[in-house]
């Protein structure tokens, strides 16, 4: 696929209707992905990189891409459209400054899950029909894509592209039993302490390194109220368990509907913490509360949580109780 | 720095039994800020005000914090009294120890230290407090009344009486609403016609009242003292300057077969129509979906016989904007629909009619010349069945449009009914089912006792279960029970007339919408409080009338429509209005433009704007933030709590304020 991404790339930079390409390049290592905007069709041809480590959302690079001169060219994989839909939703990225291709996509590798399994100073990857053909310094292995696959791949919502000028490869359709909230599930039957003690474990690993915050397409504040001076909670990490928590716990109501749940905060974690099950509670009870809501399906849609009833009406006279049991 | 000064209210024992108030103001003493502190016996009153005006004097105070009632009771009068002495009056709090401490609280072991708690926090907000000033904005000379039933003319009448111009907007041909239809009226037994007539003439004559018939209100922008209307005038297809409702047209307008809504549908009148002979405006309205000429583009008879050339068929719907200092919501009421009320079979018999069309049926201007007569043989019924509360009272899960709530004029017109009835026909037999007969009003009982006592009106207290029209005998065989004589009963009748439950107009929410005032489940506006201001809308400018606000007769309705006229006078007497600075207030660099305060605020008081920032690197960028009409916004918070960014701000009720006052409490 990459070639024929590339070969789309220069077209459309050769007949000006782009003038750069936001797209991925390899960082130190193959598996070290990293977002990066080409300018030249030389620039495109040297470096621009895809394959199944490009799990990086691309949509919140153009909140500043898009207000630039001229048109930008972005590759969205289906999760992604819904964090475009929602920055536009919230006059985010200018739309006529960028130009879609929608890229299919099955699924991303979760390079850890290599290791797991032993293959380590990989050089290549390849996926040829659901098998990755991974070439490392010590020769090639073969491992079924789906074993190594992202957590947040293994229950995606949706291969259907909400919003694209072009595709390359198949639109898929959403998934209707992708089982993203079993997890969920499972918290909320434990009892409060089994939950709290699961979240200590958890968020005590925390290291404030706000890698979740800076890569949410969500978290696009001005200015966050964690780097508010005021607060004494910029620039350092949590003092206390309280803080630990209360970070996490902010971010996740600051997101609340408006959250398209494209897993990439676990992803880019260090620590490995599922800070997507955050933002996937508050999806479900939405979903419960107030009727089947995914934020990004299409653009100007209302937030449950931020508009007054479903005919978005005035005042509600009566409000209904509501909660777990 | 700060100099606070504590004034601590015995409220007579109110505060003072529960509360030792000498040792609140000494508790005050120690906290920082606080300069000055004293406890009085009734704070309110003059010799109270008095005290704290001398000591902002004495000790150069710069806040004033006064723990007393709620600051629902007293709080402007307090801010009044700073203010007199030069104090901002934004830089006054109050600390609720009576409603919220020792009215709540048995001894003062306990409500002692929470009313030495609520004081910190209150001089924990007071430290923060800043001054504040309130906005003017100019008030349009003009209201807009949306009904034009007797609700909207009498509020009408009364705002143009005062002299000001008022517009009424009627999505009808006539304005005279219901109460036009009525024959008589409870429990007078006045001829309702020969009292809203005249009044429809006084409105059509009156040189300060516009009206638009035929016409309805689509959208409104603006706000208090400046509201902007866009109303719909229907196409009439028909000049209303021209036309001088002589009528020929009617009459020789082939299209006779049309069903009148003016008698509920009990008899027919032609495409183009004059609802009825007193109608207001006096003039011909072609029904476009009847006429012959504008379906098929046969016929133009009309056309041909109008003398002064009056009818157009090409008109169009014309929108026009106009601008209003206040408008009033006059919407009224229709009943609801009885179809699904199978067990009554009022759609399977004509002759089981609702009361409305009872009323066209009894009314010398009916479709029957006030002939009682059955709709199905047009024979003189000799038994009629009266159910009260047909959707009335019903459960809220109701699937039949049924109403939770007594629709309150069911009772009175049904012994109406029963007395004229029994008055032209007194061989007629009457029987009325009800659940409760509610008569509380000035010479209701008496009435209701006179259509027992002295009519013979059978009133059986139980329910209707089953009405079955029989072909052979045309009688409607009703079949009831006497909760009294615990039996079952078994009537033939000749007519049923079911007292359907009246609902708001289905008008009236997407109004409520397009003005952003609230409404409750019933789809009844909401008033501003229930109690003490029963006339105005939560939402500033917006007044109600009528049955639009909740059930009522025809007396308490021209009494509310006077009391929102007089509101609506208070208002366009100012020339300007002096908004409240508790207002939300956007940080525009915190503001990233999302737009989720603009979706909850219920006032619509929230826009966006492109804005040129100046950006650490000396480069300028343009960035889209809120910005909040101070008109409009009535600092209700929504905003502040949705921003995710905490970029909007609540002025007297900042976050920091509210804060320190937590801070404060937790201590």
């Amino acid at each position: 696929m990459q070639g024929e991404l590339i070969k789309r790339a220069c077209e459309l930079l050769e007949d000006g209707t782009v003038n750069r390409v936001l797209g991925w390049q390899k960082g130190q290592f193959v598996y070290d992905i990293t977002p990066a905007v080409f300018t030249s069709v030389e620039d495109v041809k040297e470096h621009f990189v895809y394959n199944d480590f490009c799990a990086d959302n691309l949509s919140k690079y153009l909140i500043k891409e898009s207000e630039k001169e001229g048109k930008v060219l972005v590759f969205l994989k289906p999760c992604d459209t819904y964090s475009f839909n929602q920055l536009q939703t919230e006059y985010k990225i200018k739309r006529e400054n960028v130009y879609i291709i929608g890229i299919e996509s099955y699924g991303k590798v979760d390079v850890e899950k290599l290791r797991q399994r032993g293959i380590e100073g990989i050089t290549d990857i390849e996926n040829v029909n659901g098998t990755l053909k991974v070439s490392t310094i010590y020769g090639e292995e073969q491992v079924p894509a789906y074993e190594v696959m992202l957590n947040r791949c293994l229950t995606c919502k949706s291969k259907k592209h909400v919003v694209y000028d072009e595709l390359v490869g198949e639109d898929g359709e959403v998934v209707a039993d992708s089982g993203r909230f079993d997890m969920v599930e499972k918290l909320e039957k434990m009892t409060a302490e089994e939950r709290f003690n699961f979240w200590r474990g958890e968020l005590s690993r925390c290291i404030r390194c706000n890698a979740c915050r800076n890569v949410c397409p969500a978290c696009t504040c001005e200015k966050c109220v964690f780097d508010n001076p005021n607060s004494g909670t910029q620039n350092r990490g949590a003092r206390d368990s309280f803080e630990e928590n209360m970070f996490h716990i902010i971010r996740a109501y600051h997101v609340a509907g408006r959250c398209t749940d494209c897993g990439e905060c676990s992803r880019v974690c260090p620590e490995n913490i599922p800070l997507h099950l955050l933002n996937r509670k508050f999806i479900r009870d939405i979903n419960e509360f107030y009727g089947e809501f995914q934020a990004g399906e299409e653009v100007g849609q209302m937030s449950p949580v931020a508009a007054y009833t479903e005919h978005n009406d005035v005042e509600p006279s009566i409000v209904q109780k509501g909660g777990a049991e | 720095m700060q100099r606070i000064g504590v004034f601590v209210c015995w409220c007579g024992t109110n505060i003072a039994a529960t509360v030792d108030v000498k040792a609140v103001a000494e508790a005050a003493k120690s906290v920082p800020g606080v300069v000055f502190s004293a406890d009085y016996q009734y704070m309110c009153s003059e010799a109270g005000q008095t005290l704290i005006k001398d000591s902002i004097k004495e000790y150069n105070l710069t806040n004033v914090v006064v723990c007393s009632c709620s600051p629902r009771m007293h709080e402007a009068t307090f801010r009044k009294a700073v203010a007199s002495v030069g104090m901002n009056p934004y830089m006054l709090e109050v600390a609720n120890i009576r409603e919220q401490c020792s009215w709540v609280h048995k001894d003062k072991e306990i409500g002692t230290p929470k009313a030495i708690a609520l004081m910190k926090a209150a001089v924990a907000k007071a430290t923060l407090n800043t001054p504040l000033t309130a906005g003017n904005t100019p008030v349009t000379k003009r209201a807009l009344v949306i009904g034009g039933g007797i609700a909207g003319m009498q509020t009408a009448l009364d705002i143009a009486e005062a002299g000001y111009e008022v517009d009424i907007v009627e999505k009808k041909p006539t304005i005279g609403g219901k109460m036009a239809q009525l024959d008589k009226t409870f429990p007078t037994l006045d001829c309702s016609s020969c009292i809203v007539t005249p009044k429809m003439v006084d409105v059509g004559q009156n040189e300060r009242i516009h009206i638009y018939s035929y016409s309805e209100v689509t959208a409104v922008k603006g706000f208090v003292g400046q509201f902007t209307a866009t109303i719909k005038r229907k196409a009439r297809y028909v000049d209303e300057d021209k036309c001088t409702g002589c009528g020929l047209c009617t009459e020789k307008c082939p299209m006779k077969k049309v069903p009148d809504e003016w008698n509920m549908g009990l008899g027919t009148r032609s495409a183009v129509y004059i609802p009825f002979a007193q109608a207001i405006p006096k003039i011909a309205t072609i029904d476009p979906n009847y006429c012959m000429k504008l379906n098929t583009g046969k016929c133009g008879i009309c056309s041909k016989v109008c003398g002064v050339g009056a009818i157009n068929y090409d008109a169009k719907d014309e929108y026009i904007d106009v601008e209003y200092g206040a408008i009033v919501a006059a919407t009224g009421y229709e009943m609801i629909n009885l179809e699904k009320y199978d067990e009554y079979a009022y759609a399977q018999s004509p002759d089981v009619v609702t009361s409305l069309e009872y009323e066209r049926l009894m009314s010398a201007a009916g479709p029957t010349g006030g002939h009682l007569v059955r709709p199905s043989d047009g024979k003189q019924p000799k038994t009629i069945v009266f159910v009260q509360c047909v959707g009335s009272r019903e459960s809220a899960d109701s699937c039949r449009g049924g109403k939770e709530y007594c629709s309150k004029v069911c009772c009175m017109y049904t012994a109406k009914h029963a007395i004229l009835t029994k008055d032209h026909y007194p061989d007629t037999d009457i029987y009325v089912f009800y659940i409760d007969v509610r008569t509380p009003g000035k010479l209701f009982d008496e009435f209701y006792r006179r259509a027992v006592e002295q009519y013979n009106v059978h009133y059986i207290k139980g329910a209707v279960g089953k009405v079955t029209p029989n072909k052979e005998t045309g009688k409607l065989e009703v079949q009831g029970s006497d909760l009294i004589l615990n039996e079952q009963l078994h009537i033939d009748a000749d007519m049923v007339v079911l007292a359907g439950a009246l609902q708001a107009s289905e008008t009236a929410r997407p109004l409520a919408t397009m003005l952003t005032a609230p409404m409750d489940t019933n789809d009844f506006f909401t008033e501003a409080h229930a109690k003490l201001r029963p006339v105005e809308s939560a939402t500033a400018g917006i007044f109600l009338s009528g049955f639009c606000q909740g059930p009522k007769d025809i007396p308490e309705t021209v009494g509310q429509a006077g009391a929102a006229a007089a509101k609506v006078i208070g208002l366009l007497a100012k020339d300007h209005l002096v908004g409240n600075p508790c207002v939300s207030k956007p940080n525009e660099l915190m503001c990233n433009g999302c737009s989720q305060c603009a979706t909850v605020c219920p006032y619509g008081a929230i826009t966006y704007v492109e804005k040129e920032f100046r950006m650490p690197d000396r480069t300028t960028k343009v960035r889209r933030v809120a910005s909040v009409n101070p008109a409009v916004c009535q600092g209700c918070g929504a905003c502040t709590v949705t921003c995710p960014s905490g970029a909007m701000d609540l002025q007297g009720f900042s976050n920091t304020e509210i804060m320190a006052e937590v801070d404060a409490l937790c201590q």
